[in-house]
């Protein structure tokens, strides 16, 4: 690991200051991430400049919805009462993720800037557009199982590895941002990026800009009762998704009053499918509906030489975890 | 302490502050990618960083990298080998350590970032001579063969059975939303120590070990 | 369980028990030792060519670096080439006989990619992580060869097959009956079995601590022979191999990744008397994919034919296996074919394929896991074929004697472990007919497998030593990778010594103590255990030959035939109460301690008898229809292993194997970009292990065997047999659930839906 300078901040702007004049300085939170990548040499960080005692571990109610503090725990999150009472789309995704051991280190802000697990990207011997722009990539033709089969580029055909912004992302999530020129809000679908031709950009973060909250928005507790987090992955447990769902549905007298579906595993941002929404939102209940949600969903979908299956294992997983959900979002 | 944070911290700014101006003056030239820039810049001395710890009750203060992490500051430097690395990378769970009380990887914490934390170690389990009933059910139910992630399997099931007694939930738990008590299937047990790999293969052990602990209902605190 | 074999002895919890669920069992990388210095291996980046330069400025330069070494500045060591003869140079007792040792650090040539091509060496593990990073190299590259299919056309056959009497021997081609009967067969089944790389992924990493003081050399090293990495530094470092001290106590797993002495003792070594300082160097988990080697890739053709009755009349089978530029690794991956079932025709053909990689290293259960895969997967086909249940069709190929060497066996009991492995598991409720059980959305499916591993048993020396205060102890050099060899030679040694267990302590790890066999291919009970008996038995017939001829004793003018050895007191036969202890002799003799070291070797059992373990393996496993997500509800497996030492830690021994097996036959596979020649998920997030989700109900039992043909214990080995028909009787099972024949392995949910 390269040696970086470190710096304890006290508030967030202070942390802020300290980030903001170095290009290759960056917030550490919990480590779970940044520390791997800094271990392979991935990340290089002169300078880390610690927020854990900023007060940013409140998990409140807000406008009506919840305001998850970036700095609470994902343990602390998933297990929250309020959570688990009205986004239990989101208890159950974080809970689906990594480890206990992983999970009480591992900030909600600190999810939504994990890095790629692609192979080629941990691997510094390796070619990489995301890590080294312009060397390659070297997934598209080599071996790519765990790739993206959705909104990629031929730059790169990485995934977004987190489960939990998965569920954000169906449930239309608002990132509070503090920057240098101060506060703004980010839609949950406009702060992570596809790759396009810049596949080393993850989010639209600005460089010095400190996630302090995930906003919950009232109205997506409207799916409390009729929502799943569906996995799936190579072992019961501790593994990344192959391909993972979250699906929320609004249900009124056997119809379909709202819905929403995100994808995990199948591209570089998780995936929302508004297709598939559009076909579930006033439909029936019922399996061809469902069935009709998952073939617009993967209308677009391109497999490379290893993970070809994604696409069907993709639609139907869409199909179980909209039957799940329909349910009463129990899954014994 | 407060007085000494803002020394370092004032040092540190300085001298990053510095490097940053010549590896800005480096990228404007055009010459070469950002990596090769920020290679030329002169080396950043990790500056060592005033660290307090509490590990298994006696105090530590230290002077430390930044880059220890908490795992190789336990083994190469507080002789504390009981914590073991498997990965170093958190894909393992042999590195697992009780940090004010909750179970974390080790390997993946900064030791720098716990100012602070009272830690126990799989040392700190046991009252003199007694061991902690985890420790004992391990060896009863045979928890283990080889006993390398058997550290880890054991301070994370401490942490996991004081989880079950605060209700919280896990992936196989059949409805988040449902508030109170969990009960502690074998298939709960299985989700909740599935961030710590047996390559022996002694998890029928490990599972049947923590079944009687929980069930005896024998005190799972440290 | 009620009623326990007689076979087995009284379950005996852990002697290392307290040490390792407290942390106070220090493993390689764990002894404090004053002024020490870390070292961080520089890994190769290119499969093939040689290294054009290698720039270690900017690496010597980092703060707290004491230096770095390369073949540039490495001492030239002694590597020498293996020989196929008489004259075999020993200087790795498991390496492959043709081919020689990795010469680390000797020469600019690059045979895979991750090879070791320099070690820096600073103050701090952190230091050294970092610096490591910072040596610059380029190459010259050529052509690499990753893919054995790639290569396949290349195939040669091994010239460990061209041997007599090898212990590799069965590599050669074999052909017994007419070897046109599979063309005549009335039913065939021939398919082709894929294996990947498999990596053992024990959790201890390969660690040394070496240290010079003058010449004489001491290493604390993860090994599985405390002698054979002794050997091998003497040989490199052309010193005495008294003047080579290896330690090795505990072992945190290994599974063969550390039977031979890799590059990491070697390069300790080096930068420890480069430094003049100790040396610790342990690898990151990425490097445990090259620094040792690995279940090599395999392919094989497995032909069947049997008659409609259901008599096998044809067995071929042809496998092609890696292995490295610089070594001809085979394993025993056709052995198993040639005995387990009895076909009067049977044809095998061993082919090697040199790629770019480390040499391939057994990996549990060797040879025969991945034969077996491919055998009883065949078995299964060919029984569906047949419409005959699986285990009756293999119930009607029982081979009575060997039909291979024509041998009777020494003991065999799988008919027994068939009975009741099915009787337990149930299988009556098994369906011939794929997809005929459902559980809600799964799809249930049984499959089963035999099982086989050979018997064997290498020279060891033990020393029993009883104390004054009646207390004993047993030593050896041998270390304990985690199956309970501390325990269990305390158990022999009580037994042999005639003292309450808790009388005796073991010695283990230690390269000062007798020398041990290896802990590997499931013969260190067999073979150390005979030598702690054996020097048991001397050590008290020393203590009673002080007595023999003494007027004190009440024992006095007694033969060996009219005593009895009990509880630490030596007594006649004919009249218990005349006797007295160990004790009481030893005081009276002014004897702090009496000793017997005893080299304890095979005789002629195997010419007489042929000698195996064998297992009857039994599967239900859940496939989610549409998923493809599976589950294993519950795996059963019958063993017949003669005398169990320790049932606790045995059964232990078998299920540990099962959560192996069902890695290799569902998650377990190192991917290569053969692009690069470089494996891309060389860690443990996408190399998957079993986690304890996926582990359901085990069960393991051993049936009643008795075998005093084998060795003076009566003890066959179980550390490989649990693994050994996991993935046939899983892959079997998955075919049953699903109707899907999966002959590549892992079975990944992709290859399910």
């Amino acid at each position: 690991m390269k040696p970086f300078a470190f710096t304890r901040a006290s508030n967030s702007q202070t942390a802020i200051q300290a980030v903001i004049k170095d290009q290759a300085a960056k917030f550490i939170a919990g480590g779970t991430n940044l520390v791997d990548l800094m271990k392979e040499d991935v990340e290089q960080p002169n300078h880390l400049v610690d927020i854990n005692r900023l007060a940013l571990t409140r998990i409140e109610e807000h406008n009506g919805g919840l305001r998850l503090g970036a700095l609470a725990r994902n343990s602390d999150t998933a297990n929250h009462r309020l959570v688990r009472e009205r986004f239990p789309l989101v208890s159950q995704a974080i809970l689906s993720g990594a480890s206990a051991q992983l999970r009480n280190a591992a900030t909600n802000g600190g999810n939504l800037m994990q890095r790629t697990r692609c192979y080629y990207f941990y691997d510094v011997a390796m070619p990489c557009n995301k890590r080294q722009p312009g060397s390659g990539c070297g997934a598209l033709e080599g071996f790519n199982r765990m790739h993206a089969i959705l909104g990629a580029s031929t730059q790169c055909i990485a995934v977004h590895p987190s489960d939990m912004c998965v569920a954000l992302m169906a449930l239309d999530a608002v990132i509070q941002v503090e920057g240098p020129e101060g506060s703004r809000s980010i839609p949950f679908a406009e702060f992570h990026r596809l790759p396009g031709d810049t596949p080393q950009l993850d989010t639209n973060l600005k460089h010095g800009e400190l996630i302090t909250a995930i906003d919950l928005p009232a109205a997506a507790s409207a799916f409390s009762a009729h929502s799943y987090y569906l996995k799936i992955r190579d072992r019961a447990s501790y593994a990344f998704a192959l391909v993972s769902i979250a699906a929320a549905l609004e249900v009124q007298n056997g119809t379909i009053k709202q819905a929403r579906l995100a994808l995990g595993g199948v591209a570089h941002k998780p995936w929302r499918a508004p297709e598939a929404e559009a076909v579930l939102n006033g439909a029936p209940l019922n399996q061809e509906t469902f069935r009709r949600a998952a073939t617009a969903a993967l209308k677009k979908a391109q497999g490379y030489k290893y993970n070809s299956f994604k696409v069907e294992l993709g639609r139907r997983g869409i199909v179980r975890a909209l039957t799940i959900a329909a349910g009463e979002g129990r899954t014994a | 302490m407060e007085d000494l944070r803002r020394r370092d911290f004032l040092k540190q700014t300085a001298l990053v502050g510095g490097g940053v101006i010549l590896g800005q003056q480096l990228l404007t030239d055009g010459s070469g990618t950002l990596k090769q820039a920020l290679a030329l810049v002169p080396e950043i001395t990790a500056e060592k960083i005033a660290v307090r710890l509490r590990v298994n009750g006696a105090n530590y203060g230290l002077r430390l990298d930044p880059r220890v992490s908490l795992l190789n500051l336990l083994r190469e430097q507080l002789d504390l080998t009981g914590t073991k690395k498997g990965c170093d990378h958190g894909q393992c769970g042999a590195c697992t350590v009780l940090v004010d009380g909750r179970r974390i990887n080790s390997c993946l914490a900064l030791a720098v970032t716990y100012d602070g934390a009272e830690i126990t170690t799989i040392e700190g389990l046991a009252k003199g001579d007694q061991l902690h009933p985890l420790q004992s059910a391990f060896i009863e139910h045979e928890g283990f063969q080889c006993g390398y992630c058997t550290s880890g399997q054991i301070c994370s099931a401490v942490a996991m059975l004081q989880e079950v007694e605060q209700g919280t939930v896990s992936h196989v738990t059949a409805d988040v939303r449902r508030q109170g008590p969990v009960e502690l299937t074998d298939d709960e047990i299985r989700e909740r120590m599935s961030g710590n790999v047996c390559r022996c293969g002694a998890y029928p052990g490990i599972v049947s070990a923590i079944r009687e602990v929980s069930a005896a209902g024998r005190s799972s605190s440290i | 369980m009620s009623e326990r074999p007689a076979n087995v002895g009284k379950p005996v919890s852990r002697v290392d028990g307290p040490l390792k669920v407290t942390g106070r069992a220090r493993y390689s990388a764990e002894f404090k030792t004053e002024n020490i210095a870390h070292g961080m291996l520089v890994m190769s980046t290119i499969a093939s060519g040689r290294i054009k330069s290698i720039d270690t400025k900017a690496a010597e330069r980092a703060p707290g670096v004491l230096g770095v070494i390369t073949h540039l500045n490495a001492p030239r060591l002694n590597f020498p080439e293996r020989t196929v003869g008489p004259n075999r140079v020993v200087d790795d007792q498991v390496g492959p006989w043709v081919g020689r040792s990795l010469p680390v650090l000797q020469s600019d040539t690059i045979y895979f990619n991750g090879q070791p091509i320099g070690i820096v060496v600073s103050e701090t593990l952190e230091q050294a992580e970092y610096a490591a990073t910072l040596v610059e190299v380029t190459y010259e590259e050529r052509p690499h060869a990753t893919s054995l299919e790639a290569e396949i056309s290349r195939a040669f056959p091994p010239q460990e097959g061209l041997m007599k009497n090898s212990p590799f021997g069965r590599v050669a081609d074999y052909s017994r009956g007419d070897p046109e009967a599979l063309s005549k067969a009335e039913v065939t089944s021939d398919q082709t079995y894929t294996i990947p790389i498999e990596h053992h992924n024990p959790l201890e990493l390969l660690s040394t601590i070496a240290q010079w003081t003058g010449n004489k050399l001491t290493v604390h090293d993860k090994t599985q022979w405390v002698p054979n990495t002794q050997d091998h530094l003497a040989m490199v470092f052309n010193i005495p191999v008294a003047d080579v001290h290896v330690i090795s106590q505990f072992v945190g797993g290994a599974f063969g990744s550390a039977l031979r002495p890799w590059s990491h003792p070697v390069v300790a070594a080096i930068a420890a008397r480069a430094f003049r300082r100790p040396v610790k160097l342990v690898a990151m988990r990425k490097q445990m994919f090259t620094s040792h080697g690995h279940r090599p890739y395999t392919v094989q053709r497995v032909a069947l034919g049997a008659s409609k009755d259901g008599k096998l009349t044809a067995i071929v089978h042809e496998g092609y296996g890696q292995t490295s530029l610089y070594e001809e690794n085979t394993e025993a991956l056709l052995d198993a074919t040639r005995f387990l079932y009895a076909s009067p025709n049977c044809i095998t053909k061993y082919r090697l394929v040199r790629g770019n990689i480390q040499t391939p290293i057994y990996m549990r259960a060797p040879g025969e896991s991945s034969g077996v895969f491919a055998l009883d997967s065949a078995m299964d086909e060919l029984a569906y074929k047949l419409k005959i249940d699986p285990l009756e069709f293999r119930i009607r190929n029982h081979s009575d004697k060997d039909p291979e060497s024509g041998l009777p066996w020494s003991s065999k009991s799988l008919l027994e472990c068939y009975r009741q492995g099915a009787e337990r598991f149930g299988w009556s409720r098994r369906k011939m007919e794929p997809r005929s059980l459902r559980d809600g959305r799964y799809l249930v499916g049984m499959g089963m497998s035999s099982g086989t591993y050979p018997t064997l048993r290498t020279p060891a020396s033990a020393r029993a030593r009883i104390f004054e205060d009646g207390t004993a102890v047993v030593q050896s050099s041998a270390s304990d990778i985690g199956p309970g060899t501390w325990t269990t030679m305390k158990i022999v040694g009580a037994e042999a010594l005639a003292l309450n267990l808790d009388r005796v302590r073991s010695e283990l790890g230690d390269s000062t103590l007798p020398r041990s066999g290896v802990q590997g291919n499931s013969m260190l009970t067999a073979s150390l255990g005979s030598a702690v008996l054996e020097a048991g038995h001397a050590a008290r017939a020393k203590v009673f030959e002080l007595v023999r001829n003494d007027a004190r004793s009440p024992l006095n003018g007694a033969t060996a035939d009219q005593v009895v050895f009990a509880d630490g007191r030596i007594s006649l036969k004919s009249d218990p109460s005349r006797g007295e202890t160990y004790a009481d002799i030893l005081r009276r003799h002014n004897l702090d301690s009496i000793e017997a070291t005893v080299d304890s070797s095979p005789g002629d059992e195997l010419s007489k008898y042929s000698m195996h373990v064998f297992v009857a393996q039994f599967a239900e496993v859940h496939i989610d229809e549409e998923l493809g997500v599976w589950r294993v509800a519950r795996f059963v497996t019958g063993c017949g292993a003669g005398r169990i030492i320790n049932e606790r830690t045995a059964t232990t021994q078998l299920t540990g194997a099962v959560v192996g097996g069902i890695g290799q036959a569902f998650t377990e596979e190192t991917v290569m970009d053969h692009r690069m020649g470089r494996i891309v998920n060389a860690n443990l997030a996408e190399y998957h292990v079993p986690v304890n989700a996926d582990i359901h109900n085990l069960e393991a039992f051993f049936v009643e065997e008795v075998d005093d043909k084998i060795n003076p214990l009566g003890a066959k080995g179980i550390g490989e047999i649990g693994y050994v028909g996991v993935s046939s009787a899983i892959a079997n099972a998955v075919f049953n659930a699903t109707g899907k024949r999966i002959r590549k392995l892992p079975i990944t949910l992709d290859k399910l839906i």
